[in-house]
């Protein structure tokens, strides 16, 4: 494959290469939080391995880790044995180098900046000249449907758009891998639909690698070219489904009702059923 | 038309107790007790305020209403004054008294009715209910011959004011724009950077908190002889008080300010590798800019009271807290009242002006935001 290719929206088959470039290799990773009586097992020996274009989702209860893993991927959290490495680094290097962007549950933006200073925020740390920050600002809320909202505040914004600011502002340096915690967690069902159709365009159009954690088996399916389902007590991986099989990857809201959907929802909630203890 | 005089609710009753005021005395002159018809100037401003209430339905907006009955309660606060100027004595003047009394009730309404106009004219409420305060003081003290030395009329103080205006002016230049000024930027600037260094270096925190309780727990009246010992008569020894006063809230409201960003702004900081210094100017200060204000508003006042105080203690012969002292002793309590003026004054223009600062620099809090 070409190196420079300009992004363009057409349908890569998965595996073309006969090996696909590994960007996040996780191995035997073990994080224990030790409380005032007992120590609790966040993930317990979880090894997993993402490819450059995938889109991974984890979904599982709450407890089960999978916000945990993601933030040991981004160096917010360290474990207690195992390896990570990110783009053939440690998480360390790659936070230092900018190797992701990382959108999380809340919008976390700052109120006392506009919303186009949000998204050039993490281009001013990097220290960008003013024109070029101004310019890849634009085009990222573009590319979030945000134009003409520029000079507005974001508490003047809904939580929906809130939420798009702080993925144009995680797009705008343009990372290779994009780590989404629960980023539509809080959006009613309709808004979340639409914000799942933008996400799957965007990730088509910049063939960035992402990793979503979600609540939602819909979403997932919807979404993913893999799912992992995690467990919780300890945090593990019960299953991880490959959905590039049996889905294209240029999808639409309606293949939500095509045998094939319904067949990986099926089997997504099985193993989260499966992990789940009603006991306590 | 209709719809406004719909809008606006029924006058409430009080105001005509004013009606009785005819039965009883206006004024006494050389120990015989005048009643209304006796007193045409009175009579005239009587009339007017009655007027007015009648009148009150008749301007087709509650402005045009409000203005009416203004003019009517105006009239009232005149009549003791007029009285007063023609030489009469008013203590034993029920029926004035009710009136004033009547009109400072109708009073009542004209505010209500401004507090629900919309526009610029919603400041003049505040403003009018401050004049009237002054006015029924002026009216007071002087128809019921309070002692000047107790409680000297606002006019009195107003003359003092003008025939010293060159000693307050020294005073104020001497207490605010030397000690004050000087004081509070050492003592919150110093507040703000020992701040800043207990927040990278945990233990000073914990060992600066108790002693900043000690020290707000310190009276001022002790510390200033003190400090007028250690550094002398001068402005020198009035900043330290201040800095004494104003360095410990200054630096815990600052650390809070410091930890109030939120873990995920934190974490995103973070993400993007930015360091300490980085986090500090660009997310953790903007969060901690309300509780700066916090603190630089309350040292604000706290900074005139240490000033003025300190002066008590020793100071050039100059500084309203020297002339306090001084003019107490005697017994020239109009000055003493004029120095307090101005330094009310002073200090609500310097809380009011970081106010604005505020609103200004921090329009994003909650507590301002507009949509």
């Amino acid at each position: 494959m070409p190196a420079a290719q300009p992004a363009p929206l057409t349908l890569v088959p998965p595996a073309a290469d006969a090996a696909p470039r590994t960007i996040v290799d996780v191995r035997n990773l073990t994080l224990t939080y030790q409380t005032a009586d007992h120590p609790v097992y966040a993930l317990s020996d979880v090894s997993l391995s993402i490819s450059k274009g995938d889109f991974i989702s984890l979904i599982g209860p709450s407890g089960c880790g999978k916000t945990t893993l993601m933030r040991v991927v981004a160096d917010l959290e360290q474990p207690t044995s195992g390896e990570v490495t990110v783009n053939g680094m440690t998480p360390e290097q790659a936070r230092l180098k900018r190797a992701y962007g990382y959108v999380f549950q809340a919008p976390a933006l700052y109120p006392w900046r506009t919303v186009e200073r949000n998204v050039m925020l993490p281009l001013e740390i990097m220290g960008l000249p003013r024109a070029e920050r101004q310019q890849r600002a634009r085009e990222q809320l573009d590319l979030v449907g945000l134009s003409g909202f520029e000079r507005k505040f974001p508490w003047q914004l809904s939580g929906g758009m809130q939420q798009r600011v702080s993925i144009a502002r995680a797009l705008a340096f343009n990372p290779d891998l994009l780590l989404m915690d629960e980023p539509f967690g809080a959006l009613d069902e309709i808004t979340r639909d639409h914000l799942n159709l933008q996400l799957t365009r965007l990730w088509l159009g910049t063939r960035k690698t992402c990793i979503f954690v979600t609540h939602s088996i819909a979403e997932a399916v919807f979404l993913s070219t893999r799912i992992v389902v995690m467990s919780p007590r300890p945090g593990r991986i019960l299953d991880v489904i490959d959905c590039d099989r049996d889905l294209p990857r240029e999808r639409t809201l309606d293949i939500r009702e095509s045998p094939e959907f319904q067949r990986i929802a099926h089997r997504v909630r099985e193993g989260l059923m499966e992990g789940h203890s009603y006991d306590d | 038309m209709s719809r406004s005089n719909m809008a606006r609710p029924i006058m409430a009753p009080w105001p005509l107790v004013m009606l009785a005021a005819p039965l009883l005395p206006f004024a006494a002159q050389d120990g015989t007790a005048l009643f209304l018809p006796q007193l045409p100037i009175a009579l005239v401003l009587f009339a007017l305020t009655v007027a007015a209430i009648l009148a009150r339905r008749l301007p087709g907006s509650a402005l045009g209403e409000a203005l009416l009955l203004l003019a009517g309660v105006a009239a009232a606060y005149a009549a003791p004054l007029v009285l007063l100027r023609q030489g009469h004595a008013l203590s034993q003047a029920g029926g004035l008294w009710l009136y004033v009394a009547g009109a400072t009730l109708l009073l009542w309404r004209v505010l209500a009715l401004l507090a629900g106009v919309n526009g610029p004219v919603r400041l003049a409420g505040p403003a009018l209910f401050g004049l009237a305060l002054v006015m029924l003081w002026e009216i007071l003290t002087r128809g019921f011959q309070v002692p000047t030395i107790l409680l000297p009329p606002p006019s009195l103080v107003l003359t003092a004011f003008a025939a010293n205006a060159a000693d307050l002016w020294d005073d104020f230049r001497q207490t605010v724009l030397i000690s004050v000024l000087r004081g509070y930027l050492i003592g919150c600037g110093a507040g703000f950077l020992m701040a800043i260094l207990a927040d990278r270096v945990p233990f000073l925190a914990r060992g600066l908190l108790p002693l900043g309780n000690l020290a707000s727990a310190v009276p001022v009246v002790g510390i200033a002889p003190i400090m007028v010992m250690w550094f002398g008569f001068d402005w020198q020894s009035k900043a330290a008080v201040i800095v004494v006063m104003t360095f410990f809230p200054m630096l815990i409201n600052t650390l809070a300010g410091l930890q109030s960003a939120e873990r995920i702004q934190l974490d995103l900081m973070r993400s993007y590798g930015a360091g300490y210094w980085r986090t500090l100017a660009m997310l953790r200060l903007p969060c901690a800019l309300p509780f700066l204000f916090n603190g630089l508003k309350i040292n604000s006042t706290l900074a005139l009271i240490g000033a003025i105080v300190a002066e008590f203690f020793g100071t050039p012969v100059v500084g309203m807290g020297f002339r306090i002292s001084t003019q107490v002793a005697r017994m020239n309590l109009d000055v003493v009242w004029a120095t307090i003026a101005v330094a009310a004054l002073t200090g609500s223009l310097l809380y009011g002006a970081l106010a604005l600062a505020e609103r200004h620099v921090t329009a994003w809090h909650p507590s301002f935001r507009k949509r």
